[in-house]
């Protein structure tokens, strides 16, 4: 890549997000524009996957909404995610948590992940 | 109407006022010196040179360096492309256009060599559909017939058949100008401009 376009997007990369890794139950407040109006969504799930990283980093959050799953995939860097706030901290054994689409109730259980300190 | 000599960088997103991705190819356009302006009167049409670059002085050869000096270059451009002329527009040689000619929002032309493709087949070249992927059928990018028979017992010309693809001046029209950077003779332009990263473009309204 280009040094001018590396240098472009490092300038615009944000420092206002919190870590977050996949397993953690997590809250993305997502600003709505309906209208003239602006309105902040939330939307509470587990991060099942972060992909890409640096200015075309993306997440996936993964919820269970009135008994259908539903997933979302928010750019991270965009200026429409207003917050990121991490609920709960789980223990997860991989990066990608695709196989809890083929799971529900029980099984679809995180552990809750134990601080070291 | 005059234009710029550009330089592909490559190509990012930028997140606009709305909070959308807007895929933009990043240009390094100008400044491009005007090394000769030709006239109906001299040369029987309207149109100007610009150059871009500069190149050293010992791989440049004496009629470049001689043309370029005219102009009051240092040194000779390492590209010069001609731009046509609209009636009524002036310029001087040695006047140095910049990105400072466009604004965010214009729509412009952008010129370029695409990329080879090296040989290709006519799905590919052309857009052929091929046969059908499943329901039995055998696997199959064939162009299929090319004509009738004993009369006119041979191919029509400019019937589309496999060869070189790509590799071949191209032009996208009505593409839009996201953003200007004056500073670093930048353009940001939405969407993709024919040509490899570091391939030369014109750039004109």
């Amino acid at each position: 890549m280009s040094d001018v376009i590396k240098e472009l997007e490092k300038t615009q990369l944000r420092t206002d997000i919190p870590e977050f890794a996949p397993g953690d139950t997590i809250k993305v407040l997502y600003l709505v524009r309906e209208g003239a109006k602006e309105r902040v969504q939330a939307f509470e799930g587990v991060c099942i996957s972060r992909k890409h990283g640096g200015f075309d980093e993306t997440f996936t959050v993964r919820k269970i909404a009135s008994g259908i799953a539903v997933e979302r995939i928010f750019p991270l860097q965009a200026p429409t995610v207003s917050g990121i706030e991490v609920m709960r901290r789980g223990r997860v054994r991989r990066a990608k948590l695709y196989y809890l689409r083929g799971r529900r109730g029980k099984a679809a259980r995180i552990a809750e992940k134990r601080s070291t300190r | 109407m005059a234009g710029l000599i550009g330089k592909k960088i490559g190509m990012t997103r930028i997140f606009n006022e709305d909070g959308v991705q807007v895929p933009v190819t990043v240009i390094e356009a100008g400044p491009c010196p005007v090394v000769q302006v030709k006239s109906a009167g001299t040369d029987g049409y309207g149109a100007i040179q610009l150059g871009l670059g500069a190149q050293k002085a010992k791989r440049a050869s004496k009629a470049e360096v001689g043309h370029a000096a005219k102009a009051g270059l240092e040194a000779a451009p390492r590209l010069i492309r001609e731009f046509a002329l609209d009636s009524g527009e002036e310029y001087v040689v040695g006047q140095e256009l910049t990105v400072a000619l466009f604004e965010a929002g214009d729509r412009i032309k952008i010129t370029g060599r695409s990329k080879g493709k090296g040989f290709q087949g006519v799905v590919k070249r052309y857009g052929f559909a091929g046969r059908p992927a499943s329901h039995g059928h055998p696997m199959s990018r064939t162009p299929g017939s090319v004509g009738p028979g004993t009369n006119p017992s041979r191919v029509i010309k400019g019937k589309k058949l496999p060869g070189r693809m790509g590799g071949a001046r191209t032009t996208i029209r009505n593409l839009q100008i996201v953003r200007v950077d004056g500073e670093r003779n930048l353009l940001f332009v939405k969407g993709g401009v024919p040509g490899a990263r570091d391939g030369y473009v014109l750039i004109t309204k």
